[in-house]
C-alpha cells in the first residue's frame, strides 16, 4: 500500500469519485486553485461545472448544495468549521430535517468537509471544534477521520452515501502519514469503531485529535505498567456504542479525550452512555478530558490551557487507577 | 399572450381549488380540528396559479411558510394535502411536516420551508443541478418581501446570476411582513428594483391578475430555459386574512386599516379571472360554476378522505431519518 498524507488521501477520495460518478460535484472557496491541497487537479480534470469556487456566501451555497442534492448531482461542500456558523440556517434547519420533515421524500445526499483548525494562535473565531453541535442535531452523520486511511475511506463512503454527512478534519490528523489502499472501491464503513491499541487496564476513547493524544499518553503509561486500550470511534453518528462498552467491561474503566469543549460534549455523552449502560463494569468514576469551557484566547500563553493534552490523559488514567 | 382555452379553465379551478381549501382550514381550525399555526393564501391565488401555469410538470418550485397555494397550483392532489394538515399517514409527508411543510414532490415540489427566505438557496441549488447535469427543467421559488431582506435571498441571486442558473425569483410581495409593511423594511419603492444590482432583469407585475403573472412568468422561464439566467418577478398581491391562524394577537393589532383591507379585497384575483374568461368568450357563465361546484366538492372530498385517513402508528416516529439505514 502506498503511503500517503491525510490531505493527499482525502483528495485521492474525491478523484476516484468524481472519476466513478459524473453526479459528485465539488463546491466551495477557493477550491480551483486549491489553496488548502485536497482539490489540486480537479478542476484541470473534471472541468469548471464540476469544481464550482462560490462566492463567500455559506448560507447561500450550503443551501444550493442541498437543492442541486435533490436534482441529482452528489455535491461535496469543502468548508471550515467556524463558517458553519454562517450557513447555520441551511444546515440545521434545511441540511437535517428536509429528509424526516418532508416524510422520507428528501433525499440529500451531500458531504460537507470542514478543515477543524485549532492550537494554532487562530483565536476565537477560527478554532472551532463543533461536532458535538451537529452530533446532536438529528439527522446528519458526524465523521471524525483520524489518520489518511481513514480519511479516504470513510470519505469514499460518505460520497457514495444518500445522507448528509459532515466530516471534520482536525488539525493534528490532518498532518499525519499513513499507508492507504488505492483500490477504487476501497470504503471505510460508518459506525465501526476502531480499536487502536489493546490493553486490559483502562479503556481510552479518543475523538478527532483526541486520538492522538490518547495514543501517546498510552505508550507513555505502558512504560509504567498500565495497559490501555485506545479506541477511535470515526463516526459520532452513527456511534459504536458496542465496541466502548464491550472495551469497558474488559477494563472497568473509561477515559474519554475530546478537543471540544466540554459541556454538552461528545465526551460527556460517552461517559454518560456508559454510565447508563456499563455502570456495573465500572470500578471507578468516567473522567472527561475536553477543552476548558471558556473561549479559544489568542496569546500562545493561554491557549494551549485550554485543550486536552497527553499530559492530561495520563492523569486522568492515574486517577481512575487509584 | 393569453394561455388558450383549457388553460384559462384549469387556473380558474387551481385558483378556487385553493380558495376553497383554504376556507376549509380556516372553519377546521376555528372547530379545533387542525392543531398548530397555519398561513392562509386567500387573496394571493393568482400569483401560485400564474406561475405555475408556465411551468412543466418536471420544473421545480420551493414554497414557503405561507405555502398552502403553491403544491396545488403546481398540480399535487388536494387530498394529500388536507390529509397531511390533519397529520395523517397519508399525508404528503405521512403527517410529519404540517402547514409549513406541505411539499408533493411527485410535482416538482422542492420543499415549502418555515424559515422565511430559506428555501430560496435551495431552489438556486436545483437550477445548478439543471445546468450541470444539462438539463432543461428550470426552477421557481416563492417567498415574500419580508424574505426579501434575508441575506440567503441576496446570496442566491447573487450565485444564480453568477452562474447564470435556470432561477425564478418570484417574490409574493403581499405588503406584509407579519405586521411590517414593505415601505418600512425595504430601501427600495419595488422589490424588484434591486435585480439591476444582480444583473437580472427584474419586473413588477399585477400579482391579483393571473394572465399577467403567467405572461411575466412565462418571459423569464424562456430565458431561463434558454440558459440567459435568472429573473426576479415581483408579483403585488394582498393577504385578505391575517397572518396566521391561531394567532389572536395580531388581530388586535392595527397593522391595516379596515378601508385598506375592504379597499385590496375589491380586487379579488379570483373575480378578476373570472371576469376575464366571460369578457374573452373563454367560458361561459354556466362553465365557470361548474368550475366552481365540481372544486367544491373536490376539497370536501378531501376533507372526508383526510378525516378517514389513520394517523401514522408509534414506529413511524424513528423512521424517515436516513436513507441509508432507515
Amino acid at each position: 500500500m502506498p503511503e500517503i498524507n491525510y490531505i493527499n488521501a482525502l483528495a485521492a477520495a474525491t478523484a476516484e469519485e468524481m472519476r466513478r460518478d459524473p453526479t459528485v460535484i465539488v463546491m466551495g472557496e477557493d477550491l480551483r486553485l486549491s489553496v488548502y491541497g485536497a482539490s489540486a487537479g480537479l478542476v484541470e480534470e473534471f472541468g469548471e461545472d464540476r469544481v464550482i469556487d462560490t462566492p463567500l456566501s455559506e448560507n447561500g451555497f450550503f443551501g444550493a448544495a442541498l437543492g442541486a442534492s435533490l436534482c441529482g448531482l452528489r455535491p461535496i461542500v469543502e468548508t471550515v468549521t467556524s463558517f458553519f456558523w454562517v450557513g447555520m440556517d441551511q444546515m440545521i434547519s434545511q441540511a437535517a430535517k428536509m429528509r424526516y420533515m418532508f416524510g422520507g421524500q428528501a433525499t440529500l445526499p451531500v458531504v460537507f468537509r470542514a478543515r477543524m483548525f485549532y492550537a494554532r494562535g487562530a483565536a476565537a473565531h477560527h478554532s472551532d471544534r463543533n461536532y458535538n453541535i451537529f452530533m446532536s442535531t438529528p439527522g446528519l452523520k458526524v465523521i471524525c477521520p483520524t489518520n489518511p486511511y481513514d480519511a479516504k475511506g470513510l470519505m469514499k463512503s460518505a460520497v457514495r452515501s444518500n445522507d448528509v454527512c459532515l466530516i471534520f478534519e482536525d488539525g493534528i490528523a490532518s498532518s499525519s502519514r499513513g499507508e492507504v489502499p488505492d483500490d477504487p472501491d476501497f470504503l471505510v464503513p460508518f459506525g465501526v469503531a476502531n480499536t487502536l491499541r489493546t490493553g486490559g487496564d483502562c479503556t481510552i476513547v479518543g475523538i478527532a485529535g483526541g486520538v492522538d493524544h490518547a495514543m501517546k499518553a498510552a505508550d507513555q503509561l505502558a512504560i509504567e505498567g498500565i495497559e490501555c486500550e485506545v479506541i477511535d470511534p470515526r463516526t459520532l453518528v452513527p456511534l459504536d456504542e458496542v465496541a466502548i462498552l464491550e472495551s469497558v467491561e474488559r477494563t472497568g474503566r473509561l477515559v474519554v479525550v475530546d478537543p471540544a469543549h466540554t459541556t454538552c460534549s461528545a465526551a460527556s455523552e460517552i461517559a454518560a452512555i456508559v454510565a447508563r449502560k456499563g455502570f456495573w463494569s465500572l470500578q471507578a468514576p468516567i473522567i472527561t478530558v475536553a477543552s476548558a469551557q471558556v473561549n479559544i484566547p489568542y496569546s500562545p500563553a493561554l491557549e494551549p490551557l485550554v485543550y486536552p493534552t497527553p499530559d492530561k490523559v495520563i492523569a486522568a488514567v492515574r486517577e481512575v487507577m487509584g | 399572450m393569453l394561455p388558450d382555452n383549457p388553460a384559462m379553465h384549469e387556473m380558474y379551478r387551481r385558483m378556487c381549488l385553493i380558495r376553497y381549501f383554504e376556507e376549509t382550514v380556516i372553519e377546521i381550525h376555528s372547530a379545533g380540528e387542525l392543531i398548530g399555526p397555519a398561513h392562509p393564501y386567500i387573496g394571493e391565488e393568482a400569483v401560485a396559479v400564474g406561475a405555475c401555469a408556465a411551468l412543466r410538470n418536471e420544473d421545480r418550485i420551493a414554497g414557503n411558510h405561507r405555502s398552502h397555494g403553491h403544491p396545488i397550483a403546481k398540480g399535487g392532489n388536494v387530498k394529500g394535502a388536507m390529509a397531511e394538515l390533519l397529520g395523517k399517514v397519508d399525508g404528503f409527508c405521512k403527517g410529519k411536516g404540517g402547514s409549513m411543510h406541505l411539499a408533493d414532490f411527485s410535482v416538482g415540489i422542492l420543499g415549502e420551508s418555515g424559515i422565511v427566505a430559506s428555501s430560496v438557496p435551495i431552489a438556486t441549488g436545483a437550477g445548478l443541478a439543471a445546468k450541470v447535469l444539462k438539463k432543461d427543467f428550470v426552477s421557481l421559488v416563492f417567498f415574500g418581501d419580508g424574505a426579501s431582506n434575508q441575506g440567503a435571498c441576496h446570496e442566491s441571486m447573487n450565485m444564480a446570476s453568477l452562474w447564470k442558473l435556470p432561477v425564478i425569483f418570484l417574490c409574493e410581495n403581499n405588503q406584509y411582513a407579519i405586521t411590517t409593511s414593505y415601505k418600512n423594511s425595504v430601501s427600495v419603492d419595488n422589490v424588484a428594483d434591486r435585480a439591476p444590482a444582480y444583473g437580472m432583469p427584474g419586473v413588477t407585475v399585477d400579482g391579483q391578475d393571473a394572465v399577467a403573472v403567467h405572461e411575466v412568468v412565462s418571459h423569464a422561464v424562456a430565458r431561463a430555459r434558454a440558459g440567459d439566467g435568472p429573473s426576479l418577478v415581483e408579483c403585488m398581491t394582498y393577504r385578505f386574512e391575517d397572518h396566521s391562524l391561531g394567532l389572536d394577537r395580531i388581530r388586535k393589532v392595527a397593522y391595516r386599516s379596515d378601508e385598506e383591507v375592504a379597499e385590496a379585497m375589491k380586487r379579488d384575483p379570483l373575480d378578476i379571472h373570472r371576469a376575464a374568461m366571460l369578457k374573452g368568450d373563454i367560458a361561459t357563465e354556466a362553465e365557470c360554476d361548474e368550475i366552481e361546484n365540481a372544486a367544491r366538492a373536490e376539497i370536501a372530498d378531501a376533507l372526508e378522505f383526510a378525516r378517514n385517513s389513520p394517523y401514522p402508528e408509534p414506529e413511524a416516529l424513528f423512521e424517515d431519518m436516513y436513507a441509508d439505514d432507515g
